[in-house]
């Protein structure tokens, strides 16, 4: 087990994830190591970005959670119960409690169903109160995420905007009253107007539901906008995380600060976002030894070719996985 | 390079003027106009950015300069690119004016790419149609515009297969495809939606590149006005078919005028932001075509709309500064539009309806 103080043993934890591995088998007896030993945990009605860029593992990470499919090798502890070690009938009761959303919301819904019936569905197969409390249950939930349930009676998903699509799946997720939810790029399939209404929306329905939230996507600003906590990943591995407003204001690993320049900044006074970085990630067939960033790192050395860097806090909450960061390491009395 | 140029070539000053262009679609729910009364002009080595979300006509307004649209489409107006009529009578053939005159570069390079042809013949293809080179140096000139796009190993990666590369170098093989000829004009259609953001800041680096290389003028069509802001000496800003707002990139970003082009920007998470501020969310969504609404477009959705917006369309009409053209009765900085806001501010009104 690696040391990982970024991990928060004190705190009232929805999620303690540690050590994650998930392997895909390939040809040949190769593997694609998608994700490496992951670590992270939690708080309740706290929301956990996660970001980088796609073959990071991000996507993995938060399937791995919901036991789809079951990781190669970890612990997943969601409310004290250690979800790899649940049985099938267990499983599926705990997946209740733990929802996702994904990213392109007009093909997570069945085109042939009426999209009230998709949601009256989980109700239906958990026999959740009665038929009249089901019916009632949906129509609020309907009515909370901004869809008339008169039309979501008749209409299949092909009649709805997608934004208006991904609120119907929202409304999915959130009708067995579950705990977490993790979300899996859900607005980068969206304009950006209706991007804001949708942002704006999982943030009132987090303080209305008391919701925990992980929320995965590429996009920094999108990522800051709504967590409390970020967590950037690359190739399989955790970089660094931290509050966003410490992590976008000081990012410490060199990743970090090569992300953060690569956006594109909608003011033209400031400038042109420069280049920071050449090339592509690495395949994660065959990732590099050490730092899996230090071919493309313009800090790296020796050490990072050879040694994995631990996870060191670096200033109060803020940890990185980094031989040389860019913030200096501050005293820290344990 | 004197054998790549055709004859009355524009070497400065106006390449490109759009006047009244309109693109119509027969669809089996009736007409559609997708780009509706625009006007626009480029010179040579300058470079456009066209804004708006999905539905607003950027990629049709493209497309219908290019000549690329579907059959079932109807396009009225004007597009004189140099000397050259390119609508009604007497307009110039395409095909001479494609490759060599005007390329594209197309979002998704998986799907623009022939997945059984090796990328080298692909960037070759052009170079032989079009200028009629050789076998042999059709594929010297491959290599070295591989080598322009930033291709590492040229000599060994033109006979590669598309799905040898990644996502980002197959947009750099596109974007060598579309270079090929040295066109004087390059659409470029959310050239970097598809890839990561540190690939997509190389990408927009490369093509910002090779304009100033080769004065070359660049049309950015996007989504993302982050992605305008840094790239684009103009920007062109469409809703519901039409150009709502137009100006030189600074003056846009200093001085908006159109209120859906401030919604737009407000409506952007941005990263000087602290974490879990409000987002300025646009209510409702974009016009149905089919059916759009009588007046201005964007009225339904604005907050400062008034009776007159819902009933009148507004014309494209210069600000103080000439080059700086919006579509709208109450704009940003407006008597009406303060009032509106002072009153939004005190919270008697909600804004425009969700």
């Amino acid at each position: 087990m690696t040391d990982a103080p970024h991990l928060r043993p004190d705190i009232d934890a929805v999620l303690r994830v540690r050590d994650l591995v998930v392997d895909f088998p390939m040809k040949k007896g190769q593997r694609v190591h998608a994700v490496s030993g992951v670590s992270f945990d939690v708080a309740r009605g706290e929301t956990l970005g996660i970001v980088g860029e796609s073959g990071c593992g991000k996507s993995t990470t938060g399937r791995a959670i919901m036991q789809m499919p079951r990781p190669t090798s970890g612990s997943v502890e969601f409310e004290s119960a250690e979800m790899t070690a649940l049985g099938r009938s267990d499983l599926r009761e705990a997946r209740t409690r733990v929802q996702m959303i994904f990213q392109d919301p007009i093909s997570s819904l069945n085109p042939r169903r009426r999209v009230r019936d998709s949601v009256l569905d989980p109700l239906d197969i958990w026999q959740r109160g009665t038929d009249e409390e089901r019916s009632d249950r949906v129509d609020a939930i309907l009515e909370e995420v901004g869809i008339d349930p008169a039309r979501a009676h008749d209409s299949r998903p092909h009649q709805f905007s997608g934004g208006q699509c991904q609120r119907i799946a929202i409304a999915r997720a959130l009708v067995l009253d579950p705990t977490l939810i993790i979300c899996d790029e859900p607005v980068s399939a969206l304009d950006v107007s209706v991007q804001a209404q949708v942002l704006n929306l999982l943030e009132d329905l987090k303080a209305a539901h008391g919701l925990t939230m992980i929320f995965i996507a590429h996009d920094l600003a999108v990522v800051k906008n709504v967590s409390d906590r970020v967590a950037v990943m690359y190739l399989g591995r955790l970089c660094e995380i931290a509050d966003p407003d410490r992590l976008y204001a000081r990012p410490a690993h060199p990743y970090t600060r090569v992300l953060l320049d690569s956006v594109p900044v909608p003011d033209p006074a400031l400038g042109r976002a420069t280049t920071g970085i050449s090339g592509e990630p690495p395949s994660p067939i065959a990732p590099p030894s050490g730092c899996r960033f230090h071919p493309r790192c313009p800090a790296a050395d020796e050490r990072c070719r050879v040694e994995v860097p631990e996870m060191t806090e670096i200033e109060p909450g803020h940890h990185v996985a980094c031989h040389h960061p860019l913030v200096t390491q501050v005293a820290i009395s344990s | 390079m004197s054998g790549l140029q055709t004859d009355g070539r524009v070497e400065q000053g106006r390449l490109l003027t759009v006047e009244n262009l309109s693109t119509t679609f027969a669809t089996e729910r009736g007409p559609v106009r997708a780009v509706d009364q625009v006007s626009l002009s480029l010179d040579r080595g300058q470079a456009l950015g066209i804004v708006g979300e999905s539905g607003s006509g950027k990629t049709v307004l493209s497309r219908s300069i290019m000549g690329l649209l579907p059959s079932t489409a109807r396009r009225e107006g004007s597009i004189r690119f140099g000397d050259h009529e390119l609508l009604g009578s007497g307009a110039v053939d395409m095909s001479k004016l494609w490759g060599r005159e005007m390329s594209m570069v197309f979002q998704n390079p998986m799907v623009s790419l022939n997945p059984v042809m090796r990328i080298g013949e692909q960037i070759a293809e052009p170079l032989r149609i079009h200028l009629g080179m050789s076998r042999r140096d059709a594929r010297a000139t491959t290599v070295r515009l591989l080598r322009d796009v930033r291709i590492p190993e040229p000599e060994r990666r033109v006979d590669q297969y598309p799905h040898e590369l990644s996502g980002g170098m197959r947009q750099r093989v596109m974007i060598a495809i579309t270079l090929a000829c040295g066109p004087t004009l390059l659409f470029a259609d959310e050239p970097t939606t598809a890839l990561d953001v540190t690939v997509q800041a190389q990408i927009l680096d490369l093509i910002a590149e090779q304009r100033e290389e080769r004065n070359m003028s660049v049309v950015l069509v996007t989504h993302d006005l982050g992605v305008v802001a840094g790239h684009t000496d103009v920007i062109a800003v469409m809703y519901g078919g039409r150009l709502v707002e137009v100006a030189p990139t600074a003056v846009l970003f200093a001085d908006m005028r159109m209120p859906y082009t401030e919604a737009l920007l407000q409506s952007i998470p941005r990263l000087d932001q602290p974490s879990h501020t409000r987002l300025t969310a646009i209510p409702g969504r974009p016009p149905d075509l089919l059916d759009p609404p009588r007046g201005c477009a964007f009225a339904p959705r604005c907050a400062f709309a008034r009776d007159r917006c819902r009933e009148e369309a507004p014309t494209l009409t210069p600000a103080d500064n000439p080059e700086h053209r919006f579509a709208c009765w109450y704009p940003v900085g407006s008597a009406e539009y303060l009032e509106t806001r002072e009153r939004i501010a005190s919270g008697l009104t909600i804004g425009g309806r969700s």
